[in-house]
């Protein structure tokens, strides 16, 4: 039995029943990460010896037969959230040789959960990326093409779960960050509402966009993995008091009779041909099995590349103020603090961190708030509404993740502009504030690539999607897939 | 804002954010601001008078904390992550009153 | 040329709260430095702000007091710039939608005119933390950062030094007698920013405005002001042109020098905070508040002096401290003599404590027993004289007069045989004082009274000694 292959809900029965220990668990993950990782580079800091305490741990407090959700399950963790003890770089310069003082309250909750924290996972410099080509410290690769990226921002969780280098792993998502590298790596993502997960203890990128969520290897892994970190946190205010139900009594369901929204503004010319086939043959899927197919529009789609550019950029343009060289990571001495500030800033930050934080600073600059600033947060009310009268039509909304399947490394590094197109389909979840997911639903031809289905849900529907990607899911077989790696 | 976009004067905004920044950089910057900025010009297509901002994903009011003392975090902890100190005290270089 | 100073004032105000403004870190003054701190008072990269209920509740009473138009819906906002005594980097504040807009505070001026200085706003921002420097460093203390600040902004209706001293002073003894804030200066709880400019009497247009900062005493706001205007005067009339420009005073020389010109404009990209939801203020939030609301001191004034039926002199000391008003009007509950009272507390009282450097609040003498010392004196039991004693005993041991007079036998003697005896004693003792007296001397008869009180060790009752004396001089 090959333990790393294993996904949550198998690993969690056999542990129960002390098949196997946590410790194997973890070792077998640890085993797996050190033959691959060197050419994958999913991990930029491995928590090698205390994930093993953890799991012993686990095993000497039989944690797993107390029922504990995710007891001896190894899980990765996205280099954006502070783990007590622990770095978290964000990928950047800027906070090399920072120690997180706490846990985020993710972090609480896998813990509480008897979850095993096995290392941090690369990613675009503090999520602002859709290739995870602008990291610090090197570029992860796409477990089914080495030559490819993941994804991003989030494409180390991505292609650890994709390459079994972790059971499952945390991201975080503000303008499709879990969903896009979900969908080029072929594993299941979730962009939970916002205000579902407590953002506590991630660093944020842009505050009113930015949630956390689940990778993991199938959709039953992802509603229990979701039910540990969702939670009303009195540490966050933008934190939704709302009871967490049990997410996988959603699953099995049948999706007979559900209303299908599909936006005509999401399958238009720029979709790769085979992503644009392998959605629509998932569309006439679910269809086969009950559900009824509503055309609808959500026209403000076209304004939310600009839209989501503005706003991300400019709270952005703020929340990285605070790298400043005065308490904490990298310093650059200067003669005074300006001079200090502006090298520090200037060494500390990547090119597309510093290209985003001029441009932030710029919306917001005396003379330009109303026209870049505030129009953005206006159309944004539009796009919010487009879903709101959208949903009254249908209960879920099916398009395609990513308009392509994952591109080669640095193929869009040198424009700006086209790497921000390939987020298109899953920005206005985001902006809106719902929730999204992404579930494999076909490959690409020459080369095998995997392509990603998006379901989007109403605000605290993640029941409903989770119960229509579920169904999908078990009535393909495109999830059990697995690189050749 | 159509007029404004082919100026935008990069060392001013990096002044702002106080951000160092190498002349090729600069020049690269201003370049790809100018494509991006003319993509974001987009929205003038669109009319938004009497529409309301959103600033907030969810409509939340009045998330209020009791007023109660938590135990702060160790010294230790907070100075370890200093990149300079004394005496309790993150140090910086001379701060030039500016107010 | 006449000229005319226009000021206007914004005041930085400690809100008084337990905790800081958007964590649980205490706010004591005087901890040693950076251990009053945590990842969200310290900008740690994923912190978050949660909003302290009682700075936002402190700020609306202190709108209700000032008599501000309370916003029913206020939104917090992100004032961004780079100093290193800012976490990070940008200042959680309110800039369009503040808490409490209007109002005013009421100064009496000189010419005993009352005018009233209106306000632009109240708005609730955190504090900033401490620099001190050193020679080629500074060091950074980030206790005070984070803590819940207010502030006032006055319109620009203040006319001279001493109506900016007058004003200081009556927004400090509000917020004071609210409990909104202690305005300790020397904890830095009040600190200060003017904007002054000077014109030509008649002149329609303001002159350019030069700020004065972070002053943090209110005779240092009148120093300076009274350094500036003229200042600024005698430049125009040698015909130089003031512009915009950021001043700092400096307390020691007496003078304000430049901080910087006006090409330093900040661009504070002020732009709504997504970590902060908005506040509405329903009326069921106001109504409990107004409840607080404590009375005005002067509408106390005012209320004592006819009450009470004091004069305006013991109105006014009274109420100055809140505390020491409240202290009066227990004591009073138990007495029928307000005045008699008031005497005690603003003479006595108030001596005592000052002495012993002692507060209202730790004074030894509970508010019945001072009235029960007032009700033995005014009864005949003791006389004021001994009651003084009395009260000393009081103030060192805590115990009630009536149990002091009873262990010392301080009991005024008021039994007619008793009295007679000691004066048959004084007039037996001295004849020639007698003698003066039958010659129509008058004045002997307060000698001879003096003797009786002092041979009775002053425990007769002064008025009955009086009387039988004269009856017995006259008698025989």
């Amino acid at each position: 039995m090959t333990l790393h292959t294993q996904t949550i809900h198998e690993l969690r029965a056999q542990l129960r029943r002390s098949k196997v220990s946590a410790r194997e668990v973890t070792q077998a993950l640890l085993d797996r990460i050190a033959a691959l990782d060197r050419k994958l580079k999913a991990y930029i800091w491995l928590n090698r010896d205390d994930a093993l305490a953890q799991a012993e741990a686990i095993d000497r407090t039989g944690a797993a037969k107390d029922g504990k959700p995710l007891a001896g399950v190894p899980i990765a963790i996205k280099d954006l959230i502070n783990v007590e003890g622990q770095p978290c770089t964000c990928a950047s310069k800027i906070l090399q040789g920072y120690v997180a003082p706490y846990d985020a309250f993710v972090i609480r909750q896998l813990r509480e959960a008897g979850a095993v924290l096995l290392g941090r996972t690369n990613m675009d410099e503090f999520a602002m990326g859709s290739s995870t080509e602008n990291s610090s410290w090197g570029v992860t690769r796409n477990p089914w093409d080495l030559e490819r990226i993941p994804g991003g921002s989030s494409g180390g969780s991505a292609a650890a779960v994709a390459a079994d280098e972790a059971i499952a792993a945390i991201g975080t998502d503000t303008g499709g960050s879990i969903r896009q590298p979900a969908a080029l790596c072929g594993c299941v993502g979730l962009k939970p509402t916002y205000g579902r997960v407590s953002r506590y203890g991630l660093v944020a990128f842009a505050s009113s966009l930015d949630q956390i969520g689940p990778f993991t290897k199938d959709v039953e892994d992802c509603a229990i993995l979701l039910g540990v970190l969702a939670g009303h946190d009195v540490k966050d205010s933008t934190s939704v008091a709302q009871a967490v139900p049990d997410y996988t009594r959603a699953l099995g369901k049948s999706v007979k009779g559900l209303r299908v929204g599909i936006p005509k503004e999401y399958f238009i010319a720029g979709t790769d041909r085979e992503v644009a086939a392998a959605v629509r043959g998932a569309i006439q899927k679910l269809q086969s099995l009950g559900a009824e197919i509503v055309e609808l529009s959500l026209p403000h789609t076209e304004y939310a590349v600009a839209v989501y550019y503005l706003i991300a950029t400019a709270e952005a343009s703020a929340n990285l103020a605070r790298f400043d060289g005065v308490r904490y990571g990298l310093r650059v001495a200067g003669d005074d603090p300006i001079e200090m500030y502006r090298r520090t800033r200037g060494a500390g930050f990547g090119p597309e961190v510093k290209r985003r934080i001029i441009l932030g600073t710029y919306a917001l600059s005396a003379g330009y708030y109303d026209a870049y600033y505030l129009k953005a947060q206006k159309a944004r009310t539009l796009i919010r509404r487009d879903f709101e009268k959208a949903f009254e039509k249908c209960d879920v909304i099916v398009t395609p993740t990513s308009p392509t399947a994952a591109f080669k490394a640095g193929e869009k590094m040198d424009d700006p502009l086209q790497m921000y197109l390939s987020d298109v389909f899953t920005l206005s979840v985001n902006l809106a504030g719902i929730c999204g997911i992404s579930i494999p639903c076909g490959f690409t031809t020459r080369p095998k690539l995997p392509i990603g289905l998006q379901i989007m849900g109403k605000p605290f529907g993640e029941e409903m999607i989770l119960r229509v990607a579920h169904a999908y899911e078990q009535a393909t077989e495109w999830h059990l897939q697995r690189p050749n790696l | 804002m159509s007029e404004k976009t082919s100026d935008i004067d990069i060392s001013y905004v990096a002044y702002l954010a106080r951000l160092g920044l190498t002349e090729a950089e600069a020049a690269q910057f201003s370049a790809q601001l100018k494509d991006i900025l003319k993509a974001v010009e987009k929205l003038n297509e669109l009319d938004v008078t009497n529409v309301e901002p959103t600033a907030h994903a969810v409509p939340l009011t009045n998330v209020l904390r009791k007023d109660e003392v938590q135990p702060s975090i160790a010294s230790a902890d907070v100075m370890r992550n200093a990149p300079q100190q004394a005496r309790g005290l993150f140090i910086v270089p001379k701060i030039v009153e500016q107010g | 040329m006449q000229y005319e100073a226009i000021i206007g004032l914004e005041t930085h105000v400690q809100v008084k709260t337990a905790s800081k403004m958007f964590c649980g870190c205490a706010t004591d003054f005087g901890a040693p430095p950076n251990t009053q701190v945590c990842p969200v008072c310290l900008g740690y990269p994923g912190s978050l702000p949660v909003m302290n209920e009682e700075a936002v509740r402190k700020t609306i009473l202190a709108g209700l007091m000032l008599g501000c138009d309370i916003a029913r819906l206020c939104k917090w906002d992100r004032k961004n710039y780079f100093y290193p005594d800012m976490p990070k980097n940008y200042q959680i504040s309110q800039y369009d939608m503040p808490l409490c807009r209007g109002g005013g505070v009421d100064i009496k001026l000189k010419d005993s005119r009352e005018v009233r200085i209106g306000l632009t706003r109240i708005h609730l921002e955190e504090d900033v933390a401490k620099n001190s420097h050193f020679e080629t460093t500074s060091g950074v203390d980030f206790n005070r950062a984070g803590l819940p600040l207010m502030e006032v902004v006055s319109e620009p209706e203040i006319k001279s030094p001493d109506e900016a001293f007058a004003y200081l002073t009556a927004l400090k003894e509000i917020l004071v007698s609210g409990g909104v804030s202690d305005c300790d200066m020397e904890k830095g709880q009040l600190r200060c920013d003017c904007n002054v400019s000077v014109r030509p009497v008649g002149q329609k247009e303001f002159g350019a405005k030069i700020e004065i900062k972070n002053m943090n005493t209110i005779s240092g706001v009148r120093r300076a002001l009274a350094y500036e205007i003229p200042r600024q005067i005698v430049a125009l009339e040698k015909g130089e042109k003031i512009s915009q420009e950021t001043r700092r005073w400096d307390d020691a020389p007496g003078v304000t020098s430049v901080m910087r010109t006006k090409e330093y404009a900040h661009d504070y990209r002020y732009f709504p905070e997504p970590d902060l939801m908005p506040v509405v203020v329903s009326d069921a939030m106001l109504a409990q508040i107004r409840e607080l609301l404590p009375e005005l001191p002067e509408a106390k004034r005012q209320r004592f002096m006819q009450q009470y039926g004091l004069p305006e002199y013991d109105a006014g000391v009274l109420v100055t401290d809140a505390a020491l008003a409240a202290y009066y009007e227990q004591a009073v509950r138990w007495s029928k003599n307000p005045k008699s009272i008031s005497n005690w507390v603003t003479t006595e009282l108030l001596g005592k404590l000052a002495e012993a450097k002692l507060t209202i609040a730790e004074c030894p003498i509970a508010p019945p027993q001072l009235a029960e010392l007032v009700t033995l004196i005014d009864g005949g039991q003791i006389s004021g004289k001994i009651g003084k004693d009395v009260f000393a005993e009081m103030f060192t041991t805590g115990k009630s007069p009536s149990a002091i007079v009873k262990d010392k036998s301080l009991a005024q003697v008021s039994d007619t045989a008793a009295i007679e005896a000691f004066v048959d004693e004084a007039i037996a003792k001295n004849p020639k004082s007698v003698m003066d007296f039958k010659a129509g001397n008058q004045a002997a008869i307060n000698f001879l009274k003096g003797q009786v009180m002092k041979l009775s060790k002053g425990k007769v009752n002064p008025q009955m000694a009086g009387e039988i004396l004269l009856r017995k001089l006259r008698g025989s």
